[in-house]
């Protein structure tokens, strides 16, 4: 990547471009204002919309010229693309690769390599275009990989349940693609030999916090239930950094060579209600990833100044 | 003219749950057989939590669903082998493959007030040639309008029926009578109804669908299905044929086929226990039931306990995966 030592003159902060303005960009939004690697360079949408006057009317440069206008924007390093799969695969991924941004891409399209910042981000700083799999995914495969580095995961199987009221459009018109990414993201992330995800939505009033429950099949439970846990625990630790209301609701248990976790996810309530932990929990981990990024753009740009 | 209703046996699904997942391809091929014989012209098979339900939340299947599928494939000669599909439990790349072993009739099945996730996978069985059935799950969770409103949205992705399922068995034949109204006053296409006996109403259940205008019922041999099980299938046979329906079925040859390939099989009598009566009571999920009791068990509590609070918590069909937060939250709540 060419160019100038960021645009970390001015503010030290690294500026970011968001593409897709609805619930999801918008949140994203007010953590990337919150952050201290990160700044507002552009919020782009293809169409006027709530989303883009909201981010005008903080101060935040808009416009509805999608990624074309993200792409031109001087000093911009990185971009989240919360638009969906197609227009990631067709249009976005490859026009901010070109202009030498990097994409944090929270679409199920899986152009580059899967990303859960607890368990792999130091491998793919280099990255041209990291997913963030799927919120399911996102909640639960940092403790499968504590579970798997600690007993060995023959196999992993997760059950995500979301309230109705945060699971959206796009969710909504495209189950499998949750369940099949977020099996894949299992097994390539996770560490699991097989992975199998599945995901329930809960319309109850008022809406049900997200919760996750994670069953493995150990290779060797002779490890013990205290190992496992200490895995487990100092994971989660690492994941509460950026998602602050996760937690355990029922502590690791193994019964023969299962292991059984369930998890809790409280969304910030940044942009969303807490109840929305799914979105709050993918969000987090695509601005943690992009800070990392950020943090060592930063530090590089900083050293040749 | 003689009033017909068609009949959806559902042994081979619903009665999955009830023998612990653990069909064969001998015993699916000797049911699947039966029933194309006494002239049942759907016949469901599948993990009793659809295609993709072999897990540890909901039990794995001691044989293959694809496997069992073929079994069945080979012996029915005018049935339609149909498969029951959960969007978020299974995929269209299941869809595809139960095809390929022999499916012709796919029911995807959704919460009742989630019909929008079955946009996609109605649509796919529709392109694959296959016949779709929306089958809306938990009905006594919403009023016959939301029904209604939901079922619309179905028949507007392609489905070629709307079942309507009280899958926690709590309804009383007002109850279904309502819904079915609703339904039918919403869309164009026929009506099903699926019953489960917690409350000993699914023969009752099931004639207030049908004189409601349901032309679909489902049923299961000895009533073999999840909670107290469904409804009898042989004798609603019996009924309906003294009631002067066309029903196109052996009677005799239900009943014989019930006494010789099912009761055998059974792990516990399909009776109304007090576990499957607090089910119908608390309008819990009626496959919660087995698994309720393996966690009462565990944690030293009563099941009735945990039924209660699943009811309280408006948990959903799928979530058996909360029976063991629930009995860990009240064994914590009463040390």
């Amino acid at each position: 990547m060419g160019g100038v030592a960021v645009n970390a003159e001015s503010s030290g902060r690294v500026k970011v471009g968001i593409i897709g303005p609805g619930n999801i960009g918008s949140d994203l939004m007010y953590k990337v204002r919150r952050s201290k690697y990160l700044e507002m360079g552009m919020m782009a949408g293809i169409v006027e919309s709530e989303g883009i006057r909201r981010a005008a009317s903080m101060g935040v440069p808009v416009s509805t010229e999608g990624v074309k206008a993200v792409a031109e924007t001087e000093g911009i390093k990185i971009a989240f693309d919360a638009t969906s799969a197609a227009a990631h695969v067709k249009f976005n991924g490859p026009a901010l690769k070109k202009a030498g941004i990097i994409s944090i891409d929270l679409t199920p399209a899986a152009l580059g390599p899967y990303c859960v910042p607890s368990v792999n981000l130091d491998k793919l700083k280099a990255e041209p275009d990291i997913n963030m799999v799927t919120c399911g995914g996102q909640a639960t495969i940092p403790v499968i990989y504590a579970i798997s580095r600690a007993a060995g995961a023959a196999y992993a199987e997760i059950v995500a349940c979301i309230s109705s009221k945060s699971a959206g459009p796009g969710t909504r018109a495209n189950m499998d693609e949750f369940t099949e990414t977020t099996a894949k993201g299992i097994e390539l992330v996770g560490g699991a030999d097989k992975g199998k995800a599945i995901i329930i939505l809960n319309p109850a009033e008022p809406p049900l916090m997200m919760t996750n429950t994670i069953a493995v099949r150990v290779k060797d439970a002779s490890v013990g239930i205290e190992k496992i846990r200490a895995s487990i625990d100092q994971i989660v630790s690492e994941l509460r950094s950026y998602v602050p209301g996760y937690h355990i609701r029922v502590p690791a248990t193994l019964e023969g060579d299962r292991v059984t976790v369930i998890v809790q996810v409280e969304g910030q309530g940044d942009f969303l209600p807490s109840f929305s932990g799914n979105l709050d929990i993918i969000n987090s981990a695509a601005v943690a990833a992009a800070e990392r990024i950020a943090e060592g753009m930063l530090r590089e740009g900083g050293a040749k100044q | 003219m003689s009033k017909k209703v068609t009949f959806v046996d559902t042994t081979l699904r619903d009665g999955s749950h009830a023998l612990k997942h653990a069909y064969t391809p001998s015993l699916v091929s000797d049911i699947a057989k039966g029933l194309d014989e006494c002239g049942v012209p759907m016949i469901e098979l599948s993990h009793g939590d659809g295609l993709g339900g072999s897990s540890f939340t909901y039990g794995f299947s001691k044989t293959d669903q694809f496997e069992l599928l073929s079994a069945a494939s080979k012996v029915i000669k005018n049935a339609a082998l149909t498969v029951l599909l959960l969007p978020g439990i299974g995929t269209i790349e299941d869809l595809k493959r139960a095809q390929a072993s022999g499916a012709k009739a796919v029911r995807v099945a959704t919460h009742v007030t989630e019909a929008d996730v079955s946009a996609q996978h109605i649509a796919a069985a529709k392109s694959l040639g296959l016949t779709a059935v929306g089958f809306l799950m938990m009905v006594h969770m919403a009023d016959p309008s939301r029904i209604a409103e939901e079922a619309a949205k179905m028949e507007s992705y392609g489905a070629d029926y709307i079942n309507l399922a009280d899958s926690a068995g709590y309804l009383l034949p007002e109850g279904v009578a309502e819904r079915i109204e609703a339904v039918r006053s919403a869309v164009k296409i026929p009506i099903g109804w699926h019953s489960h006996n917690n409350l000993a109403l699914a023969m009752a259940n099931s004639l207030a669908a049908v004189r409601a205008g349901a032309t679909y019922v489902d049923g299961t041999l000895r009533g073999l299905g999840a909670g107290a099980g469904n409804m009898q299938i042989e004798v609603f046979a019996g009924i309906l044929q003294r009631l002067g329906y066309d029903t196109g079925l052996n009677f005799y040859g239900l009943m014989d086929l019930a006494e010789k390939a099912v009761e055998p099989i059974m792990l516990r009598p399909q009776t109304v226990d007090n576990g499957s009566l607090m089910l119908g009571y608390a309008g819990v999920y009626s496959s919660f039931l087995l698994h309720v009791y393996a966690a009462a068990e565990k944690y030293g509590i009563e099941p009735r306990d945990i039924l209660v609070e699943l009811g309280r918590r408006k948990m959903v069909g799928g979530q058996e995966d909360m029976i063991i937060d629930v009995a860990y939250g009240l064994k914590n709540a009463s040390a």
